[in-house]
């Protein structure tokens, strides 16, 4: 009967594993079971310093992402940009991708049109708010921001000149912004901002990452980076600070994308540890089958 | 001479860069190179693009096996960058722009590049990367098995930081006493995989950044003094 068992879980085919791993993270998201987590300190010193930044503050958003890793930082950078919002910061989108843009564009379309265009005093594009599209020119295209913005982009993403902008008065490079907010994909991204900008012009910089990119840039924190907020993990994290001090209307779970993706990746990672350990049992199994049948 | 001057170009260009770091007077000087950069890199890519289609027209040519692939890419490619550089539907946003339908940005909402964007490109690579999930489960189960003594370091490892990075790492912390009032919960594998990644793999990554660093260094000096051409193809 074991023996039958054993037999039949070794020549398991690989597509109830699919089906398996379809299930873990398709329940949760049709369930709309979430999950939350315990802030950690690399993601708490960002939301502090957003927090400790008087009103008006220029923030540079730098969102190096495609829909690639979309899922991870999406979330995230909605997050950085109503914490942004509330605490009534300016800011400067940029992406040094050719394909970010429309991240940008969806972040301001997300956050704010919808939660800061209207009320008694509106996010204005141009004046609280600027999207300065993207950039060529990879880690180069940084150090032109960190010399001179205008020489960089003379024109935001809608073809107005800079010098018409109001928001624009005063900034001539990333030296004058308070802190760069990054989300980070891979390359060009947080490791290029640090080396480029951050570092070289002494302007404090945090990186929200996906998972598998933090090991690249745990290095650099805390001395070069600020904040880091890694992965779907780490943007949960930013929701739950952001939830628990502005409960209205950041407590919603319509306002917590992070939060309902985390249950889809604990049930997955779930899956994964109980897959690790049958896959292992039934490695020792063979193993002991042989020693009492060799 | 073929090869000299672009030795030179990219040696006084190379020195430029690194005196310009330290030296403010220098910046303008150093961003006209910039500049230069930007144009040549956009000039490359235009040679990657005629590239790609050299090496797919070939292929279509040759009838390779997989040719129907190479057709799919080039009628993308052309449809693609006919969309973005005809501006199909854009409309002008700004007041600085002239009134014609092609005087706003390629990548406007509602324009066709948009539409490609939104509704080809983006569920695309979403679904690829998210292909990952399944390949990587059925891995876990097939091939990360404890079959020696690095296999086994690896996997408890993977194990420990796995259960770690989620939320039922609390589970660890059931079998200890309440902690006092104020003091954090304290959860021994989260405690075990935070050790882990500020002790080895912080270690491990920044030996192999620096290592990297100083490999880019040499290499760097190799190509400055000229005694290093592979950049420029060829056999040297």
């Amino acid at each position: 009967m074991t023996s039958r068992l054993l037999d039949k879980l070794n020549m398991l085919d690989r597509r109830w594993i699919f089906l398996a791993m379809a299930m873990a993270v398709l329940a949760p998201i049709l369930l709309q079971i979430g999950s939350d987590e315990t802030p950690s300190p690399p993601t708490i010193k960002l939301f502090d310093e957003i927090e400790r930044l008087p009103e008006g503050s220029r923030i540079l958003m730098a969102m190096d992402f495609d829909p690639t890793s979309a899922a991870e930082l999406y979330p995230m950078a909605l997050a950085f940009t109503r914490h942004c919002g509330v605490r009534r910061h300016k800011l400067f989108f940029v992406t040094i991708w050719p394909t970010g843009k429309p991240m940008i564009e969806s972040t301001i379309k997300g956050v704010i049109q919808a939660d800061f265009g209207s009320g008694d005093r509106p996010y204005v594009y141009g004046v609280d708010y600027v999207n300065l599209g993207y950039l060529a020119g990879d880690a180069v295209a940084i150090s032109q921001m960190s010399s001179d913005i205008r020489k960089a982009r003379p024109q935001d993403a809608r073809g107005t000149n800079l010098d018409q902008l109001p928001i624009m008065t005063g900034v001539t490079s990333v030296k004058d912004m308070a802190l760069i907010v990054n989300a980070s994909a891979g390359f060009p991204g947080g490791k290029e901002w640090v080396q480029y900008a951050a570092t070289p012009q002494n302007i404090p910089i945090a990186v929200g990452c996906t998972g598998v990119q933090s090991t690249q840039l745990f290095p650099y924190y805390p001395d070069q980076l600020l904040g880091l907020v890694t992965g779907i993990r780490g943007a949960i994290e930013y929701e739950t600070m952001l939830a628990a001090k502005y409960p209205n209307p950041y407590a919603d779970r319509s306002k917590r994308p992070a939060f309902l993706r985390g249950g889809a990746q604990r049930w997955a990672h779930r899956l994964m540890i109980g897959l690790i350990v049958l896959g292992n049992g039934i490695h020792l199994a063979n193993r002991y089958r042989r020693t009492l049948h060799p | 001479m073929s090869k000299t001057v672009p030795v030179l170009i990219a040696s006084l260009v190379g020195c430029l860069m690194i005196v310009a770091y330290f030296s403010p007077p220098l910046l303008p000087a150093r961003q006209i190179a910039e500049d230069w950069f930007t144009i040549v890199a956009t000039i490359a890519m235009l040679l990657g693009g005629a590239n790609l289609c050299l090496h797919h027209v070939k292929k279509i040519s040759d009838q390779e096996a997989g040719w129907g692939f190479s057709a799919v890419t080039l009628l993308s490619f052309f449809i693609t960058i006919a969309v973005g550089i005809l501006k199909v539907g854009v409309v002008p946003e700004s007041e600085q722009q002239v009134k014609f339908a092609w005087s706003g940005p390629f990548q406007q909402e509602g324009s066709g590049f948009w539409w490609i964007y939104q509704y080809l490109f983006s569920p695309i690579v979403s679904t690829m990367f998210a292909l990952l999930a399944f390949y990587v489960a059925s891995a876990a189960f097939r091939a990360f098995r404890a079959k020696n003594v690095e296999a086994i370091l690896l996997l408890v490892t993977a194990l420990i930081v796995l259960v770690g990075q989620t939320r039922d790492r609390e589970i660890t912390s059931m079998f200890l006493p309440p902690p006092a009032e104020g003091v954090p919960t304290f959860i021994p594998i989260a405690f075990v995989t935070n050790f882990i990644r500020e002790t080895f793999v912080t270690a491990g990554q920044r030996a192999i950044m620096i290592g990297i660093a100083l490999g880019v260094v040499a290499t760097s000096l190799r190509i400055l003094l000229g005694l290093d051409r592979s950049y420029l193809g060829g056999d040297e």
